[in-house]
């Protein structure tokens, strides 16, 4: 495994971390109290300091250092986690973000931000709560807490405690009454190839004294006499006592790249009373690491003793002040903490479904795998379904009576079989929960940038959905986010003045519902303004000014190209391009988008998409004597025309008359070549189609076979774009069918030739 | 043209051998993937006419050409006796159509002559050689023009 893999795995996980920190600290922010939480915030911020060390991304490493102090205060309840904290917190984190990604892909930063994000995040080490801290009370509370903040909350100048083997037990016990952060006997025995590989333990077992208040026995029995003595060989081992609120983790993270080359034993003697030594029977002898770390000052680097000392001498004089602070604090943030409490009753109950959701998201082992040997296995399965399809056909045909045994054999491999393709198909559903807190991070900054208070709520993050639609999903989500920010949400003025909350409420849904994944975008803001929707369909010619639309046909309006209701062009949407563009995205998903607007109660935009992109919901039908699929996601209706309906217009189109209205019919065979006569309407079967430009067509086809779920195969991977077809798949007999592209077949009737809009055009 | 036949590797070569009608051709074997019995191809819209369809090689879809017409002879009629050789030409896998396949040649590239100049573009796009064994004429022709480079005249 070289440098590259190693790094990319790291990134790989930043990436996880950097998605638990932002839950975290959103959990944090509706009122979530659980120090396992703030713990969790915490680690990931220490584990991707961590990584980031070892690849010297400095930048990384330096905000990240930054953003942990701030953190640790929160931990150590220095720092009450208030909305304005959190604001800071959660800007943090993107940045954090904004930093890994850099260091990643290249690219820069905004160094303002990150630098301007490094002093506000000082400043609140520092206990200065923002100015709008919710309390009056927070505020003189801090003042105490800012001489002791700098006191980190593990004793980092490890006080050497020397007391004998005999009093153990009683020093155990007094540590028991005074603090329960639990006590771990530590046994490390390095080897020889510790040493070896420049590894010092004098430098792990300063680490280590950073955990927590630790003592320290060298055990020397092995030591030969001077003469006997390999100057290469490791004679000395070491008990450890640490009380650190780390756990045995925090503890086997410090010696993690030293594990392999040494004897670690980690045991919790919290409860255990005097610790089980007969076991390992030496003389112990108090071991005082600040002396050691003396007598190698000189080879130690600059930066890391001003740290200490800087922090050993502040210390000293802060940790009386520490605990009288920071129980004032404790008071102050009780206070401040009983807004914050009511605000979080109501949403009561989807904390505890996501509680729920956490719970059991974690206790799952994971693996990662590499995306295509999952695709190559969804290949397999795939062909092994048609196998099976094909034998089970050729049984039926060739054995009339058919062998009892042959067949149930059969009707087992077909269960088997659906089964391995349905667990294969789920190995590469997701939840779409990266993607809900992607936006999260989207409405705090656009919210931000246009000055309106906005939360973001999620329900249903750990529905899951094939990766492809996940990753398909973002960029329309980011729009319609940014649209309801922007535009579905009022200032906060007009809210007040409308008798609502300030804070506006964005709420983003995912749910599973026949087959499909509906994913809802509901904003309490003042709707759609018809009106204006109205007069700007007119203005921009998109319809005629005496036009009579429902309210439904109004709403709509804004998904036709070139709408755009914002008077003003903003930065963040409103460019013009706007819903049509994210209609369209859903559309090329196998989507469908729909919006109901009440006015002055919001908007909600509902995605419906299919699970996988792997497979799709189709129409089989017969057109001259050819087997094809139209997706179902694009027929609107199918109906057997009446000859009455059929009517001549111009030299040779024809319209069916649908409900008192006309609509194109099509012949597919003859746009695709397959017949050069155009075919009776009568005899055949007319799907109603919607196509991308939000025009009907009536798709003529022969006949229609039935409805089925096919997979969907390339036809570029060893052929060409075809126009007029979106895909190939392979039925049940083995054999290749066509999936017809209803969009270019409706562009093709109306004009345009099938050839020239295709990328065959494109490569000539 | 005789600097094509000498640009060949040196060494000797494994060529498949097949008759299309009343000639044979021969492709090298390393760009062979398989060889099977002819099935019914769906047949693909604005497909150049020398594309019969496309069949299911394994989930994978093949387009099959009928090489008799790509190579400007006329039109195969398959049956269940004609074959399938699955070629790797460039990046794509292809079904060849062809009557039967006839032998398998080890040949030194001292065995190819160069094509004689007769002007045509079956000469031109494919032929890169000729073989006499055992007083048989065998045309040995390279499959990268099988799909032309301009895709605009494959449609």
């Amino acid at each position: 495994m070289d440098m590259n893999e190693i790094k990319e795995i790291f990134f790989q996980e930043c990436e996880e971390q950097l998605a638990e920190l932002e839950s975290g600290l959103l959990k944090l922010n509706d009122g979530d109290r659980d120090p396992e939480t703030v713990n969790a915030v915490f680690r990931a911020v220490h584990s991707i300091k961590g990584g980031a060390g070892a690849f010297g991304l400095d930048d990384l490493v330096a905000f990240a250092h930054v953003f942990e102090t701030t953190l640790d205060c929160v931990r150590s309840n220095k720092l009450e986690p208030g909305p304005e904290v959190l604001k800071v917190m959660l800007k943090s984190a993107d940045v954090l973000a904004d930093l890994t990604n850099a260091a990643r892909d290249g690219g820069s930063v905004d160094q303002a931000r990150s630098k301007q994000l490094i002093r506000e995040l000082e400043a609140l080490a520092n206990g200065e709560i923002p100015v709008a801290a919710e309390t009056p009370v927070a505020k003189p509370a801090a003042q105490p807490a800012a001489a002791a903040a700098p006191a980190p909350v593990n004793e980092e100048g490890f006080q050497p405690v020397g007391f004998s083997f005999d009093d153990f037990e009683t020093a155990v016990d007094e540590g028991e009454v005074l603090m329960v952060i639990p006590t771990y006997e530590v046994i490390f025995k390095p080897k020889s190839e510790l040493f070896a590989k420049g590894n010092d333990a004098t430098l792990l077992l300063r680490d280590l004294s950073k955990l927590g208040e630790m003592s320290i026995y060298c055990n020397t029995d092995e030591l030969p006499p001077l003469e006997e003595l390999n100057p290469e060989r490791a004679y000395l081992s070491w008990k450890i006592q640490v009380k650190t609120d780390k756990g045995e983790e925090g503890i086997r993270t410090v010696f993690e790249f030293a594990e392999w080359d040494c004897d670690l034993d980690v045991t919790d003697v919290t409860n255990a009373g005097a610790p089980a030594d007969e076991d390992m029977p030496m003389q112990p002898i108090p071991f005082d690491l600040a002396l050691l770390d003396d007598n190698d000052d000189h080879d130690r680097p600059i930066g890391v003793v001003e740290e200490e000392e800087h922090i050993a001498s502040d210390q000293q004089a802060a940790v009386a002040a520490a605990a009288t602070a920071a129980k004032v604090v404790e008071m102050a943030g009780q206070a401040a903490r009983q807004p914050a409490e009511q605000r979080a009753a109501p949403a009561a109950a989807a904390a505890a479904n996501n509680a729920a959701n956490a719970q059991s998201a974690a206790g799952t082992p994971t693996i990662r795998v590499d995306l295509d040997r999952v695709d190559r296995l969804i290949n397999l399965v795939g062909e092994l379904v048609i196998n099976q399809a094909m034998l089970s056909q050729s049984v039926v045909e060739n054995d009339t009576n058919g062998t009892s045994s042959i067949n149930m054999g059969l009707e087992e491999l077909q269960q088997l079989t659906r089964e391995i393709q349905d667990s294969v198909m789920a190995i590469r559903a997701q939840p779409v929960k990266p993607v809900f807190q992607r936006m999260s991070r989207i409405v705090r900054e656009v919210a931000d940038m246009v000055g309106k208070s906005i939360r973001l709520v999620t329900e249903g993050e750990n529905t899951e959905v094939d990766k492809t639609v996940i990753d398909k999903l973002a960029e329309p989500l980011t729009h319609m986010i940014r649209n309801a920010v922007d535009h579905g949400i009022e200032t906060p003025e007009k809210r007040v003045a409308n008798g609502k909350n300030p804070e506006g409420t964005v709420k983003l849904t995912a749910k599973h519902r026949s087959g499909r994944i509906v994913i809802e975008l509901a904003d309490d803001g003042a709707g759609i303004n018809r009106e204006r929707v109205r007069q700007k369909a007119i203005d921009n010619d998109l319809i005629a000014a005496d036009a009579n639309l429902s309210d439904e046909e109004i709403d709509n309006l804004i998904f036709m190209p070139g709408f755009s209701t914002a008077d003003k062009i903003s930065d963040i949407s409103g460019r013009g391009v706007g819903m049509d563009v994210v209609k369209r995205s859903i559309q090329a998903l196998g989507g469908r988008i729909s919006i109901s607007s009440r006015p002055g109660n919001g908007s909600t935009f509902t995605m419906s998409l299919p699970l996988t992109l792997a497979v799709l919901d189709g129409m089989v039908v017969t057109v001259a004597g050819q087997t094809l699929v139209v997706p179902l996601t694009a027929i609107v209706e199918t109906l057997q025309p009446e000859p009455s309906a059929i009517h001549s217009f111009g030299s040779n189109q024809r319209l069916i008359s649908i409900r008192n209205s006309f609509c194109p019919l099509v012949d597919v065979g003859r746009i695709l070549n397959f017949r050069y006569q155009q075919a009776n309407p009568v005899d055949g079967v007319a799907l109603l189609v919607e196509s991308e430009g939000g025009g009907q067509r009536a798709l003529m086809v022969d006949a229609i076979q039935g409805q089925r779920q096919v997979v969907i195969k390339s036809l570029e991977a060893n052929y060409t774009h075809v126009p007029g077809i979106a895909a190939a798949t392979i039925l049940g007999d083995g054999r290749v069918a066509l999936i017809l592209d209803v969009d270019a077949i409706v562009a093709a009737s109306r004009g345009q030739p099938l050839r020239s809009d295709s990328s065959l055009a494109a490569a000539g | 043209m005789s600097n094509i036949a000498k640009n060949l590797v040196q060494g000797s070569r494994e060529l498949i051998a097949f008759r299309i009608g009343d000639q044979e051709f021969c492709v090298n074997i390393m760009s062979v993937r398989e060889i099977r019995g002819w099935t019914p191809a769906t047949p693909m819209p604005h497909a150049p006419y020398y594309v019969l369809g496309v069949i299911n090689l394994r989930g994978a879809v093949l387009p099959i050409v009928d090489l008799s017409m790509r190579l400007g002879m006329k039109a195969a009629e398959p049956t269940v006796r004609h074959v399938i050789i699955v070629a790797q030409v460039n990046t794509k896998v292809v079904g060849l159509l062809v009557d039967a396949v006839s032998d398998i040649l080890t040949i030194t590239d001292e065995n190819i002559q160069p094509t004689p100049d007769v002007a045509s573009e079956f000469e031109r796009n494919f032929a890169r050689g000729i073989l006499a064994i055992e007083k048989r004429l065998i045309c040995y022709i390279e499959l990268d023009a099988i799909f032309p480079q301009s895709e605009s005249e494959a449609a």
